[in-house]
């Protein structure tokens, strides 16, 4: 219903804000899949492992985070612009 | 020391503080004031914070003492939820916004057919599985509690009443409740008020748990590097946490985000606008990462600081205590206050939306059984119905909390309700994505999925041997090794929590999607499947309610459309001068909103009312159930009308008949005069000469013989021609009355024809040239002969009589069909006028002036006697010349043959 046909190619500009509303899109696989990396780190008592330390552990969980905030708020800061004058925030590129 | 009391009025003046801001945050939304700040995305960010409760507060510090970094996996299931808004959340707002979702339980119920069996289904099930949160809080606050007055009566002193106090405090939360959610009712449940408190409160205790933190690293710590080696130092300084539970809890989490009744009430219901998802995308990670930055911090430092058998879920309370610093405890103490009472009142509102529409009111109205037709106290009813929900899901959270004895860590209670509200994350995700996703499906993947979270995480909670016996944990049950609540299956040596998580919601899902695909919707369900699955393609992104006099306007233009202008204005300017306003247009309250609808439902009926102005003012599309009733409304209202046409129609056959009737009559009335006249002249000459010669005859003296006979003569000529007419007169009277006797005679109508030939061109001065078809003729009639020759006379006279040809010739054919004999005497004259043809079977009818000699009843005369003997007579309206036709019955045929 009623929704108006995007062409189908668009120029430079819209082009690249279009990905990085994809990029937003996408962000939350990073998210899951660098969070998810500490499955993979040995637990304390495994023979032939060096432990990973609690205070590493907090910077890269933490580090994490900040990159998931700062960089869908960066992202989002780019498309916005070219996403009101379009409209519909992200619908199919 | 902080006494006891001290606090309480500290916490009571807190209250009544978020009390005054819901109150004005309230009233500025219902004048239109405020508008951004009620519907900014830091408010909407805020209100999601309600999802750290005080189990955050204080579980997550005690849950990193005991597990170390696994604590904050509860925060990166949401936050990788948020940060994939556009997936599922964007999605559900807009279905919210779009169908009018009042809660998760009206969400799924909506998606498969507006079932109620499942909408009490998920009502039962998220009030169990909410029930263990908010005895949660209650024991959080408690604790809370309890750390001071043993602050406050040295170490050794006597505990306060631990039960005592969890009761107040369940009281307390419930009047606040009450009072803050159950103020007035609102169409889209929501509630501006509590938003904003429960924002608020999101400040106290984000700046709370910050300020311990900072006291905790800079404070007593010493500094970020020496914290760091201090954590480092400590048992919990290395990574000891299991990937299993680390990956489960992190979905579980997510799933909760998605599925607590409380995150769905502020997160889809209370959302304003779409474009607040954007922000919060970001914004609310940084609110969990800030809520979870120090919390590894204070359980390190709350284990070495304070002394062996310190409650770890106190430390945020606790360290400050044992340092002395007074002003941050309470601070730290209304931080948790704030976590638990935001928390009971959205979750409790939310749950008691889904208890009284979706048990409450049904049950009522069912009760009542139509009698609802008054709005006005429904509304009332409503009211209580919530408040007497949210009283009793208090009482539940606190019998819940009686019963479990008020002990075990809170994170391991937390973890059972998010376990719990999990399980509706199948039927929620499958209705929103999967057209093919069926209400039976999903009623057997919640059911599958609940009883088996009730089994391997809920009745276990409680420890052995307190609802599930030890023998069962050892050997299943009914001494199955297959059902063993913590090995299911016989699969062993998984973490109880991953294994209940694992397998429910495997189950769950699986026997969703089986009966799903071998199922069969209803036509509803399918409707509402196709609606919500392509949601994008018909609505538009919500946006917030900007101008609420625009909105007026709108009303209106509507109202003037349905109403008239005149009629338009002066409700709208009775509504705005009650309202206290001096315009034209008042403000679209509930109150008038509902004035209006009831006013255009006289015009437009109820469900194209509601319709109408819930396009409007909710900016939801109009649902299929509302498109029903307006179908309904119209088949009604058309079949009204076709019944009005179908009357005003048969009206208006009723009166041609009787305009018809009544100039028929007017003209028999009129025949009648004329004949009158006409029957006394036509008397009166015959009368007059009888009289003149019968006295010329009395008179006149020595008048001969032959002058006597010839005057008695013309006395004779006269007086048969009056007996004549009066015979006509006697036979036509006796015809009518059906007083005439037939004398049945056989006989041929050829003969029959002859005689009447005869007959008739006897008497005339220059007879017509006859035209038969003999061979037609031959057949034998049973009837009245004289009778019927008579009419043949009748016709043939007139014939000659009134055919103006210079050459008069008279057809008279026979003809034979359906066993009917038909006679057509047809003359080559000039025919009959129409508007005479009509008239000219009636009594005294004549034709033109032309005729002197005959009172006009000869076809009447003909037309009585056709009707007894069973035939007719009639004109031959499509033959040249004049033409009429004698019809004579089956039966006079029959007979001859």
């Amino acid at each position: 219903m009623g929704r108006t046909p995007l062409p189908l190619f668009l120029e430079r500009s819209s082009y690249r804000k279009r990905r990085m509303m994809d990029a937003v899109k996408l962000l939350v696989i990073l998210g899951a899949c660098l969070w998810m990396v500490p499955v993979l780190w040995p637990s304390d008592g495994q023979p032939g492992t060096v432990p990973i330390t609690m205070s590493r552990a907090l910077f890269y969980v933490f580090g994490v985070w900040v990159l998931l905030i700062v960089l869908p708020a960066f992202l989002m800061r780019k498309v916005r612009s070219d996403l009101r004058a379009e409209g519909e925030p992200g619908d199919d590129a | 020391m902080t006494s006891l009391n001290v606090l309480l009025a500290v916490c009571l003046a807190y209250v009544i503080f978020l009390f005054l801001v819901a109150f004005f945050a309230e009233r500025a939304g219902i004048q239109g004031r405020g508008g951004w700040l009620l519907r900014s995305p830091l408010v909407y960010t805020l209100s999601l914070s309600i999802y750290c409760t005080a189990w955050t507060f204080y579980g997550a510090v005690g849950n990193a003492a005991r597990s170390g970094l696994e604590y904050v996996t509860i925060y990166l299931g949401p936050s990788l939820v948020i940060i994939g808004w556009w997936w599922i959340l964007r999605r559900l707002v807009r279905i919210g916004r779009s169908y009018k979702v009042t809660s998760i339980a009206d969400l799924i119920s909506s998606r498969f057919g507006k079932s109620n069996t499942l909408a009490i289904v998920v009502t039962v099930m998220a009030v169990i599985t909410v029930t263990p949160y908010i005895a949660l809080q209650l024991q959080s606050v408690t604790l809370s509690l309890s750390i001071f007055s043993a602050a406050e009566q040295g170490a050794d002193g006597t505990r306060i009443d631990t039960d005592y106090a969890a009761f107040w405090i369940a009281v307390g939360l419930a009047i606040f409740t009450v009072l803050f959610g159950t103020r007035n009712l609102n169409v889209n449940e929501r509630h501006h008020g509590v938003v904003i408190a429960v924002a608020v409160e999101a400040v106290v205790k984000l700046v709370a748990l910050l300020a311990v933190g900072i006291f905790v690293v800079w404070g007593i710590a010493g500094g970020l590097q020496e914290t760091l080696a201090r954590i480092d130092a400590s048992d919990l300084g290395t990574w000891q946490t299991d990937g299993s539970r680390w990956a489960t809890l992190t979905f579980l989490s997510a799933a909760a985000f998605l599925c607590l009744p409380r995150m769905f009430q502020v997160m889809v219901v209370e959302n304003d606008d779409e474009r607040h998802l954007q922000i919060a995308s970001w914004a609310f990670p940084l609110y969990l990462m800030l809520m979870s930055l120090f919390v590894i911090p204070i359980a390190v430092i709350g284990l070495e600081v304070l002394p062996e058998g310190s409650n770890p879920d106190l430390f945020v309370l606790s360290l400050p205590l044992s340092e002395g610093r007074d002003g941050l405890a309470m601070f730290s103490f209304l931080g948790g206050f704030s976590s638990a009472t935001s928390m009971v009142i959205v979750a409790t509102l939310a749950l008691s939306t889904m208890v009284s529409n979706h048990i409450v009111m049904p049950i009522f109205l069912y009760l009542r059984q139509g009698g609802a037709s008054q709005s006005g106290d429904v509304r009332e009813v409503v009211i209580l119905s919530r408040r007497l929900s949210i009283l009793g899901i208090i009482a539940l959270g606190y019998i819940y909390y009686e019963a479990s004895g008020g002990f075990g860590a809170l994170a391991a209670i937390g973890l059972v309700s998010f376990a719990g509200v999990a399980q509706f994350l199948p039927a929620m995700l499958g209705g929103i994505f999967w057209r093919g996703a069926t209400g039976l499906g999903a009623l057997c993947g919640l059911a599958v999925g609940f009883l088996l979270w009730v089994y391997t995480m809920l009745l276990p909670s409680f420890g052995p041997g307190v609802v599930l016996s030890a023998q069962i944990f050892e050997q299943g049950l009914f001494g199955l090794g297959l059902l063993r609540p913590h090995a299911l299956f016989g699969i062993d040596g998984l973490d109880p929590m991953v294994h209940a998580v694992l397998w429910s919601l495997l189950l769950n899902t699986g026997v969703f999607a089986l009966v799903s695909l071998f199922s069969f919707p209803n036509p509803l369900e399918r409707l509402q499947g196709a609606q919500f699955v392509n949601v994008f393609d018909h609505s538009v992104p919500t946006r917030g309610w900007n101008a609420t006099v625009a909105e007026s306007e709108d009303l209106m233009i509507m109202a003037q459309r349905i109403l008239g202008a005149g009629e338009a204005r002066t409700l709208f300017s009775d509504q705005a001068r009650a309202q206290g306003l001096s315009g034209h247009l008042p403000e679209p309250t509930p109150d008038f909103l509902q004035h209006l609808e009831r006013v255009l439902a006289g015009s437009v009926g109820a469900a194209t009312a509601h319709a109408m102005i819930s396009q409007i003012v909710g900016g939801s599309s109009v649902s299929v159930h509302d498109l029903m009733a307006v179908a309904d409304e119209s088949a009604q209202m058309l079949e009204y009308s076709n019944q009005l046409e179908a009357k005003s129609h048969e009206l208006s056959q009723t009166a041609a008949q009787l305009r018809a009737a009544n100039t028929k009559l007017m003209q028999i009335s009129a025949q009648k005069d004329a004949f009158l006249s006409q029957i006394s002249h036509e008397l009166r000459t015959p009368m007059t000469s009888i009289r003149a010669f019968s006295e010329i005859l009395r008179d006149t003296e020595g008048m001969g013989p032959m002058e006597k006979t010839k005057y008695a003569n013309i006395i004779h000529v006269e007086a048969i021609r009056l007996t004549r007419l009066l015979d006509d007169l006697l036979d036509l009277s006796v015809l009518e009355n059906g007083q005439v006797t037939l004398n049945q005679q056989t006989g041929s109508l050829a003969d029959l024809l002859d005689r009447a030939i005869a007959t008739a061109q006897a008497s005339a001065s220059r007879p017509m040239k006859i035209r038969r078809r003999r061979l037609n003729e031959t057949i034998t009639l049973q009837t009245d002969l004289d009778r019927l020759s008579q009419v043949f006379i009748n016709l043939m006279t007139n014939a000659q009589k009134y055919c103006a040809a210079t050459a008069p010739e008279l057809l008279i054919d026979v003809t034979e069909h359906d066993g009917r004999i038909m006679i057509d005497f047809i003359d080559n004259g000039d025919g009959i006028p129409v508007d005479a043809r009509e008239m000219m079977f009636e009594k005294f009818s004549r034709i033109g002036a032309q005729d002197s000699n005959g009172a006009g009843l000869g076809l009447a005369i003909c037309r009585e006697i056709m009707a007894r003997l069973g035939g007719d007579v009639s004109y031959l309206a499509e033959v040249e010349g004049t033409g009429f036709r004698v019809v004579l019955p089956h039966s006079v045929a029959l007979a001859a043959q």
